[in-house]
């Protein structure tokens, strides 16, 4: 098998933040109230920046985008969108 | 029967911290179609969002080997891979299970510029899977018209609203008579995942097309991409189905649409939440662009249920 040269090699790697820190696009900050929050998984499922977890049901803020998807998809109403300061 | 949230896989194929605007359904599909196919995939991508969103290098926002290619060729470029992979096999250069290849690619580059390449390969049976993810407009770009925007859309193309009706492209790929085609959307996670992995495990070309609520081409609150999604099903605008060996089979809702069980929802109410129509509906000819579009729906879902009892 011919070697591996520089040139053959991929530009970029898998890696998180490759769009940079993306917390800091956020306007509202998803706050989970585990009082209400029956873990369902909803807001999991829906994030589409995977930066829930899905048991603990806490968020990464270095990359949540603030987008509101889980608020609005939350069906006990355990999470509120809080403006930013 | 549909598998359940807390029952999908917690592979995340798709990198926290990626280019993608917040919100964004091309990305909250690929997450699903990421625990469905796992690692061992290699990605085809067309100019696109979705390659805007994978980020800056040297770094990745997606976990698979990504092949970035020319707009037309997805079709090609898909078929080319899959070739050189089986070779390798047959020469002892790769081992174990093949790893399943997919394109991933917009309507843009599926139903007008990619439509000729991706009909090649149909025709070839290429072992390769074709995702469209339908944001019914080209996105990337700032939203000009493609195939698969609908009848009274606003695009920066169509100021006045498109003049056509979209076409049925999922319909198109099934009268190649490959052995599988699906339609999905992001509301729906568990039939989405559950059509991805009947795919994986299909071998010859399998195209699955996912309706993708794009809160910027759309114009809504981006915290309503998941709602709209689902107000596209349930009013019909959208149809879940699914065709093995030609045989098409509706999925809930959609099913009861069809077999009339349950009424779908009138448009109105789907329509009057985005801006890309509502913009347009002030005037006087409101209620008749609105017919228009509701015409549009009731067509399709007319032409699905009747298209679905030919089982040749
Ligand atoms: C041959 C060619 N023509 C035009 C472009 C510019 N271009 C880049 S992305 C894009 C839009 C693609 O639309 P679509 O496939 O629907 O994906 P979306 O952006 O909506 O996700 C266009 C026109 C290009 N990169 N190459
Ligand atoms: S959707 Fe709401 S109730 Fe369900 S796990 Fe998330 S926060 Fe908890
Ligand atoms: S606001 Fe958006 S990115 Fe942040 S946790 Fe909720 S769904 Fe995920
Ligand atoms: S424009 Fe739409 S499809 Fe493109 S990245 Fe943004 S939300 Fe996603
Ligand atoms: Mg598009």
């Amino acid at each position: 098998m011919k070697s591996v040269t520089k040139a053959y090699r991929p530009i970029s790697w898998p890696m998180k933040g490759a769009g940079g820190e993306t917390g800091t696009w956020r306007g509202h900050r998803p706050v989970v109230n585990s009082q209400i929050c029956t873990k369902c998984q909803f807001c999991w499922v829906y994030c589409p920046e995977a930066v829930i977890d899905r048991y603990e049901i806490t968020i990464d803020y270095r990359y949540c985008k603030g987008c509101g998807v889980c608020a609005a998809e939350c069906p006990t109403g355990a999470i509120s969108m809080e403006k930013e300061e | 029967m549909t598998t359940s949230i807390k029952k999908l896989p917690d592979t995340e194929q798709v990198l926290s911290g990626n280019g993608a605007c917040g919100g964004c359904p091309a990305t909250m599909a690929l997450r699903m179609v990421g625990k469905a196919l796992g690692t061992n995939a290699i990605m085809l991508l067309t100019p696109a969002c979705s390659v805007a969103s994978m980020g800056m290098t040297p770094k990745l926002g997606y976990n698979w080997p990504c092949i970035n290619i020319c707009f037309a060729t997805a079709g090609a470029s898909a078929s080319g891979i899959t070739h050189a992979i089986e070779i390798m096999k047959e020469k002892g250069r790769l081992q174990g299970e093949l790893p399943t290849v997919f394109s991933w690619v917009g309507d843009g580059g599926t139903y007008d510029i990619g439509f000729q390449a991706l009909s090649a390969a149909a025709e070839r049976n290429e072992n390769i899977i074709h995702f469209c993810y339908n944001n019914e407009a080209y996105s990337n770009t700032g939203v000009q018209r493609s195939g698969a925007t609908p009848r009274g859309s606003f695009t920066t193309t169509t100021p006045t609203g498109k003049v056509q009706p979209k076409k049925n492209m999922p319909m198109l790929m099934l009268e190649h008579n490959i052995p599988y085609v699906a339609t999905a959307t992001v509301a729906y996670p568990g039939d989405l995942y559950d059509k991805v992995v009947k795919a994986k495990n299909i071998s010859g070309m399998k195209y699955i097309e996912i309706l993708a609520p794009c809160y910027l081409g759309w114009q809504f609150d981006m915290a309503d991409t998941v709602q709209m999604s689902r107000m596209a099903v349930r009013s019909g605008a959208w149809l879940l189905w699914e065709a093995e060996n030609g045989k098409i089979s509706f999925n809930s809702p959609s099913s009861h649409i069809i077999n009339g069980k349950r009424d779908a929802d009138p448009v109105n109410e789907y329509v009057m939440k985005q801006g890309r129509f509502n913009r347009l509906l002030n005037g006087a000819d409101a209620a008749r662009r609105i017919a228009e579009i509701q015409g549009d729906v009731d067509r399709e879902i007319a032409f699905m249920r009747e298209r679905a009892k030919i089982m040749i």
